[in-house]
């Protein structure tokens, strides 16, 4: 539920809105940090999964006999080892059947059996032996031809959700989403421009460094340990248990050190496979990805194609808008973010007509799963495309067309609800006075410019902070910690207590220490598991008093809290020296034994979130090759708990939005498999590609938190696409609608230009 | 009673409205009832929703309490990266 305390605006922090060192920065400079692959235990032995070199193609028989009889093999599992268990649950089991394919294999990378063995070596050599007579089915990778009526069909139970009447005939297309409101052809009717254009978006990765890796150690008695990198161990935990069908308490899984999220570790790939080796094999197993596996067979986000069509008056108000967003998914129906996509679309305008279609479409590619603000940067890329496309031809300045038709409060978002109080106008507004806009431009470049939202939430969040003897503060999250969320627990929890950061420490608890914590995802750490960690630094402020109480021999409620001191209320309450936290720490044992505080809930007011972002690029234009040269984010924070941090998350939403504006792709050869799966081919942007990135934080407070925090850590990822697009543009004069703009793809589209004598899409 | 709204691709579960008037206390109470007045609506109920109430969005939330003049957005269950 939301919090009651709106933030007091007049509150001035002693430990929140500093710049402390990072709890984690010694251990992982100096190597010491766990990470995933770095669990050892006691005769582990090596897994391996064997996959499919198929895009498509039905699985007729396993034969693993020659490989079980091989020397030094412990166990080898396949789909037997799995039996349904998933009581009608359809998300679960497609989970389960990506995890370890069934009847068919979905995609190139599909895990079709796993091995356990002494040595690496004899694990590849049991998988050589493992014979699969596979019977190979057309496939289909490309989003708008798996929606044709002929396409290569992936599941022929699909009877696409959300349309009426209901189709008789199965397709690949899942599910359709329809929001928005007005009327959007009454709309354009009211426009003097209208601009229609389409696009398409390649799939990217999430591209973070640590490969996924588990280790799990089953006892024959059926209770179970799991050391994996994961941005959630307690769904590790829930969804392992339902598909191995045991009892989710005697499964306990501990997380480790993650060397990046960003949403693709959400859900459970090799988890549950390491869980059903070792209980096959009576011993620890130990399976790491390698990077090949890691983008072949994780969850990298949709591809999509796109079509906008918005109207405006030639005053330059929009009359109506109108958008329709393709997603593939890979091969599961609900994975794609289409919905996402569909409702982020327009949510930075204020529009009396608007319609929003989303399709969630499966194809032969990987399961998609989330990646940073999932399904919005595409859908933005598209719309602020569009957008800068109309400003140009009204001739107003891009930004002053944007601070006209911008939501405020008040305004009727585009998936529905009324906003309360936003920050889209007021990061416009910065960016419209910010140095960089007035700067002046070299030769080749060009300046662009987007403003992008995405939702945020709360969710479920447990803590618990202990206070040992001697008055230090240890608190107990249940949330991994994927961008310096423990710094920012430490923080608040000193900033109530009124203590210095140094004298409290956070630790990432196993998910049989603490309650339930949902994922570390939708921005929502800082804001929720935050707030519960305030809350139950609150909850030890009150035994603390309490004890005090009990020494003074006053009531508990003539004690207050001041600065890391019990203290009198008044004169009436008696004088008493105050009793300081270490004081009453050092007391506990004789004043009723250790004191903790604790709390639980799940967590709403979450607040939405708006940024804008500034991108000077320059582009070769005999090679296509571009560069970014000068880029800022201006973003609203709430509260920035640690400005540092807050400003790295800005940072690195705006690099890996710059990573799949300019160069990240998933390339598919004919025969649907993956021809770039390697970071030689996949290529991430690295500190030499990149200028420093400027960052604004605006603090607009939110009400639904007691400091005012938002999170923070998707909304950057939304804007960069867009903003880039429009930066080429400029410096080129061409319009490019298809993403990554490499450097073949900006050549073509020049030459083409200049063959044609005209600027036109690209 | 509050006034519940369902996005567009599910008009057909409720006889081609977008709007519906429910009576009820709470979340949990008002999709019960919406389940029990329009049965198609039960599948996506059940895959999952988040709530909007009064312009603020609850992912859970089912025993967050409702006005008799509540605005009740249905949306997808919100996700996240």
């Amino acid at each position: 539920m939301p919090l009651d305390n709106a933030p007091d605006s007049k509150r001035k922090y002693n430990v929140v809105g500093t710049r402390p060192l990072r709890p984690d920065g010694i251990d992982k400079v100096t190597g010491r940090a766990k990470f995933g692959a770095d669990a050892t235990a006691p005769g582990q032995l090596v897994g391996r999964i064997l996959r499919s070199p198929h895009a498509h193609a039905k699985i007729k028989s396993i034969d693993t006999s020659k490989a079980e009889k091989l020397a030094g093999v412990k166990a080898v599992i396949t789909r037997e080892d799995f039996p349904d268990l998933t009581d009608g649950d359809s998300g679960l089991y497609d989970t389960m059947y990506n995890i370890m394919a069934r009847e068919k294999a979905l995609y190139e990378g599909h895990a079709v059996a796993a091995v356990a063995a002494t040595t690496p070596a004899i694990a590849r050599q049991a998988m050589k032996l493992i014979k699969i007579d596979y019977e190979v089915l057309p496939h289909v990778t490309d989003v708008d031809e798996a929606m044709k009526p002929n396409a290569p069909l992936i599941n022929s139970k699909m009877f696409t959700d959300g349309v009426d009447p209901k189709p008789k005939k199965a397709s690949n297309i899942a599910r359709r989403f329809e929001f928005g409101h007005g009327d959007v052809e009454a709309g354009f009717k009211q426009a003097d421009i209208i601009v229609e254009r389409s696009f398409k978006t390649e799939a990217t990765h999430q591209g973070y460094i640590e490969p996924h890796a588990a280790l799990a150690s089953m006892s024959p008695d059926g209770s179970a340990e799991l050391w994996c990198c994961t941005q959630g161990h307690y769904m590790v935990r829930d969804v392992c248990a339902r598909i191995l069908g045991i009892d989710i308490s005697r499964l306990r899984v501990t997380q480790s050190e993650i060397g990046g999220g960003f949403g693709g570790k959400t859900t459970v790939f090799i988890e549950p496979v390491a869980l059903a080796l070792s209980r096959k094999a009576n011993r620890p197993v130990k399976v790491v990805m390698t990077r090949d596996e890691v983008f072949k067979a994780t969850g990298p986000t949709s591809s999509t194609s796109i079509d906008i069509k918005i109207g405006v008056t030639k005053d330059g108000l929009i009359t109506a808008a109108d958008g329709t967003f393709r997603y593939q998914g890979g091969p599961f129906a609900g994975c794609s973010p289409a919905e996402f996509g569909a409702m982020s679309a327009f949510a930075q305008f204020h529009l009396d007509n608007v319609r929003a279609i989303g399709y969630d479409v499966l194809c032969n590619r990987p399961k998609t799963i989330s990646y940073r603000a999932p399904g919005a940067p595409m859908a933005n890329f598209a719309v602020e495309s569009v957008i800068e496309e109309l400003a140009h031809k009204l001739g107003m300045a891009p930004i002053d067309f944007r601070i006209k038709n911008a939501a405020r409060e008040g305004t009727r978002s585009s998936y529905g609800p009324v906003y309360g109080p936003i920050g889209l106008g007021a990061t416009l507004e910065a960016a419209k006075n910010h140095p960089h806009f007035k700067a002046p431009l070299g030769p080749n470049q060009g300046r662009g410019m987007a403003a992008g939202f995405w939702f945020n939430f709360g969710g479920q969040s447990c803590v618990s902070l202990n206070i040992p003897i001697d008055g230090t503060i240890t608190v107990s999250v249940g949330s991994p910690d994927i961008g310096g969320s423990r710094a920012s627990m430490c923080m608040m929890v000193a900033e109530e207590l009124g203590i210095g950061y140094d004298q409290v420490r956070a630790i990432i608890a196993d998910t049989s220490s603490l309650g339930h914590n949902d994922v570390t995802d939708g921005s929502r750490t800082t804001f929720a598991t935050g707030m519960a960690c305030i809350l139950a630094a609150r909850d030890a402020i009150k035994k603390l008093c309490a004890r005090a109480a009990a020494t003074w021999g006053i009531p508990e409620d003539a004690v207050t809290w001041e600065k890391g001191y019990a203290k009198p209320a008044g004169a009436n309450a008696g004088n008493f020296a105050p009793l300081s936290l270490k004081e009453i720490a050092a007391a506990s044992p004789g004043t009723g034994g250790p004191i903790a505080g604790h709390h639980e809930y799940s967590a709403d007011g979450a607040g939405v979130s708006f940024a804008t972002h500034i991108c000077d690029i320059e582009v070769d234009k005999e090679t296509g090759a571009s560069k970014i040269v000068r880029y800022t984010v201006i973003q609203d924070a709430g509260k920035a708990v640690h400005p540092a941090y807050v400003e790295g998350q800005f940072q690195g939403g705006a690099v890996q939005g710059i990573g799949w504006a300019l160069n990240e792709e998933y390339i598919y050869g004919k025969d649907g498999r993956l021809q770039n799966a390697g970071f030689l081919d996949y290529r991430i942007p690295v500190c030499s590609d990149l200028p420093m990135i400027d960052t604004m934080i605006l603090e607009i407070p939110n009400p639904g938190h007691p400091y005012g925090v938002r999170g923070v850590g998707e909304t950057s990822i939304v804007p960069p696409l867009a903003a880039i697009a429009n930066a080429v543009a400029a410096a080129t004069g061409v319009r490019f609608t298809q993403l990554p703009m490499s450097p073949p793809r900006i050549l073509k589209g020049i030459e083409d230009a200049k063959a044609s004598g005209a600027k036109k899409a690209a | 009673m509050a006034k519940v709204i369902v996005w567009g691709s599910l008009k057909p579960h409720t006889g081609g409205k977008t709007t519906v008037e429910i009576e009820a206390r709470n979340v949990q109470e008002l999709l019960a009832r919406l389940g029990e007045t329009y049965p198609g609506l039960q599948n996506q109920i059940k895959r999952g929703v988040s709530v909007s109430i009064d312009g603020l969005i609850y992912r859970e939330g089912w025993l967050e309490p409702l006005k008799p003049d509540s605005e009740v957005f249905l949306l997808p269950r919100m996700q996240g990266g």
